[in-house]
């Protein structure tokens, strides 16, 4: 099958590359220093590169599509909400937390607040934030490659897992850091070519209208291939030629007649719609009918309260970047505050420039992939439209690229998040060695693989809001308020960040273990930020102020060090955590 | 603690200093700031002032501007029905117009943030 050559040696590829760039810089780093923190000497445009690359995570490069295929507009809130992240974490955050020479977030709660329970609560927030969202990497990285090559979905998960530990623990963060810079121009290339073919394509189509005025339909006489057993929903009755199991019954290629309602196909089924028919959508998702795909706000595959949930996905996007902890490492491979800032805003350019593409692969997709509607697998479209719109051999070359980019999120972001996990269960649980971050490293793609396992059926960019929504709720309160008011105290911070991360992880464990989204209740479950952001910061200010004498000591110091300028000469006292040495 | 020298005192005669009155300082304020003074903790108090007004300023711009939007399509639904070059008015706001307008605010909050560490490290040196 040629199709499978094309998508093992793409992936094939990224992997080696991956590898070689890993190993190539593992000879330059030698010390721990260097292992962790990559000695502190990269420049603004490699580091902002090299956060791109983290950060364009499996949920930007197929997520946003696939959500923008089957909800609409309302889902571009997702890309602008990732990159507005950036903006408030440059203003608010970004030049203080280089100052202040914290290294993860633990260590900046410790050196803050002077508080070893405070680091503890972080550390396990962190552990929690980074699981959650390495879990929709691993599941998107099956995905692909099940795609790609027809392996199943566990195997993908496993080699990017492995890939991505075996790069982590022999390299360190130097290496990463020319991993990430390269990934993220994969990823940008890896989107930007194709799209000029897709858009030739469609206008050689008599560029169909793509603004959804009505219901998708299939263009042309499709086959589905139903590679899960997937129940269904008929809106109106479709004449369907089926081989396999249909509604329990086996089928050799006879003639149906499906009528409305929910209908079962089995594995492996395939299932033939003549042109024109209504596609059936996956029972799991109810995509936005007709024009209201185009509307803001149209209550987006039937999930209620649009307004509400919009505001309060804004808000865990918004915040919720600063609070991700394999951001914040990245910030300290910066030379200084200044640098940082910097950094960031070409960080914004970066991101900006990616964001572009994966809105036009999601309103193509609704035109020419909306078999995906049946299958339940969106997340797949930016996959399949070069095949489908192109075709022949440039289809295929187009379709090994983007999957070679899908790929490069899944290691990039995966390498990241295991990075900051694995330097916080090194640090905090093991003795912090170089020998027990590796073994730390493994621990910390072993966990989420195994979840992975179980939760194949998850859209990945869904679970990434709510890794941003437990973020939100959680650092973020601790970060501003430890950074720009003095009188935070250790109790105020623990009660916060246990009220608040601990209320988002509840309500993110229901959703993802598959609670009702229906109802008040289910909207205030499924986009907890709106409520548990305010609660966080309300818990934190004021059991700081009903708890006075806990004010640290050395806090007038702190602030020299999280806000004056490097320029001047003052004394500020190197924080008391254990730092890599 | 180690022992610290005893500090120098400087004697002068009333009328010498009161000559150079306005400004009478024999020690920098960035001593006071090492020292943790009360002038220390002021001088440190405008630089967090003058930055935090700066970030929550652009903060809001921007929660007005993006905010703003979902209630805007939710008041004025007639909205998604205009177009722009082809494009639906809500697709071009928040598939492209929206990252330039954030680029542009970082680019600003860094001059700014920048310009505002400048003046304050003068105004420590000058003293």
């Amino acid at each position: 099958m040629s199709d499978a050559a094309f998508g093992v040696s793409a992936v094939a590829s990224v992997t080696l590359l991956t590898v070689l760039i890993g190993s190539f810089a593992l000879r330059f780093s030698r010390t721990t220093s260097d292992f962790y923190v990559a000695s502190r000497s990269v420049s603004p445009l490699w580091n902002a590169s090299a956060i791109g690359g983290e950060y364009l995570s499996a949920a930007s490069f197929l997520g946003v599509a696939g959500l923008i295929l089957t909800y609409g507009v309302d889902m571009l809130w997702f890309p602008v909400g990732y990159t507005a992240g950036y903006l408030v974490l440059l203003v608010l955050v970004a030049a203080p937390l280089r100052r202040s020479g914290a290294y993860t977030l633990p260590d900046f709660a410790e050196a803050r607040l002077e508080s070893m329970v405070v680091r503890r609560i972080a550390s396990v927030m962190v552990v929690l934030i980074g699981w959650l969202y390495l879990l929709p990497q691993l599941v998107g990285a099956g995905l692909t490659l099940r795609l790609a090559t027809g392996v199943p979905g566990w195997l993908g998960g496993l080699l990017v897992a492995a890939v991505v530990v075996f790069s982590v623990a022999t390299g360190g963060m130097r290496s990463i850091t020319f991993v990430q810079a390269f990934q993220y121009w994969l990823k940008l290339t890896a989107l930007a070519v194709p799209v000029v073919f897709l858009a030739l394509a469609w206008r050689g189509d008599g560029s169909p209208s793509l603004d959804g005025t009505s219901a998708p339909t299939f263009r042309e006489r499709t086959t589905v291939n139903v590679s899960e057993g997937t129940t269904f929903l008929v809106t109106s009755p479709v004449r369907v030629r089926v081989t396999g199991v249909l509604d329990g019954q086996p089928y050799a290629g006879v003639g149906l007649r499906l009528a409305r309602g929910s209908h079962v196909a089995g594995r492996g089924a395939r299932l033939t719609f003549p042109a024109g028919t209504a596609v059936p959508h996956a029972e799991s998702i109810e995509p936005s009918a007709g024009g209201d795909w185009a509307t803001p706000l149209s209550g987006a595959g039937g999930r209620e309260h649009p307004l509400y949930s919009t505001y309060s996905l804004i808000l865990a996007l918004f915040f919720g970047t600063m609070g991700l902890p394999h951001v914040l490492v990245r910030f300290y491979t910066n030379p200084d505050g200044r640098a940082a800032r910097r950094t960031t805003l070409i960080v914004l350019a970066l991101l900006g420039g990616f964001y572009l593409f994966p809105t036009v692969y999601g309103a193509l997709a609704r035109l020419y992939t909306p078999d995906l509607l049946l299958t339940g697998r969106t997340d797949a479209a930016v996959l399949l439209l070069p095949q489908r719109l192109v075709g022949g051999l440039l289809g295929d070359l187009l379709g090994a690229l983007v999957t070679a980019g899908a790929f490069a999120a899944f290691l990039s972001t995966s390498s990241g998040l295991t990075v900051s996990v694995a330097g916080v269960l090194s640090q905090d649980v093991l003795r912090g060695t170089v020998r027990d971050f590796r073994l730390a490293a493994a621990l910390a793609v072993a966990v989420p693989f195994l979840i992975s396992l179980g939760a194949a059926s998850l859209a990945v960019a869904d679970v990434v809001g709510l890794a941003f929504a437990v973020a939100a709720s959680s650092f973020c309160p601790l970060l501003l308020l430890g950074i720009w008011w003095r009188r935070l105290t250790d109790v105020g911070a623990a009660a916060g960040l246990l009220a608040g991360g601990g209320l988002a992880t509840i309500a993110v464990s229901a959703t993802i273990a598959g609670a009702s989204r229906d109802g008040w209740l289910g909207a205030l479950l499924a986009q907890p930020a709106a409520w548990t952001v305010p609660l966080a910061f309300l818990v934190m200010i004021v059991v700081s102020m009903r708890t006075p004498g806990r004010v640290p000591p050395n806090v007038a110091r702190t602030m020299v060090r999280l806000h004056a300028p490097e320029a001047l000469p003052l004394r500020r006292d190197p924080p008391a955590h254990r730092r890599p040495v | 603690m180690t022992e610290q020298p005893p500090r120098r005192i400087r004697i002068e005669s009333p009328r010498r200093s009161a000559a150079r009155a306005p400004v009478s300082r024999t020690r920098p304020v960035s001593h006071d700031i090492d020292e943790q003074t009360h002038v220390g903790e002021v001088y440190m108090g405008s630089l967090l002032r003058t930055q935090l007004r700066l970030a929550v300023g652009i903060c809001l711009i921007f929660a007005v501007l993006l905010g703003g939007l979902p209630l805007l399509f939710a008041i004025e639904p007639g909205l998604a029905d205009v177009r722009v070059l082809g494009v639906p008015l809500p697709w071009l706001l928040l598939g492209v117009l929206v990252h330039p307008v954030l680029i542009g605010g970082a680019w600003f909050y860094v001059r700014q943030a920048e310009r505002n560490e400048r003046d304050w490290v003068e105004l420590v040196e000058r003293s």
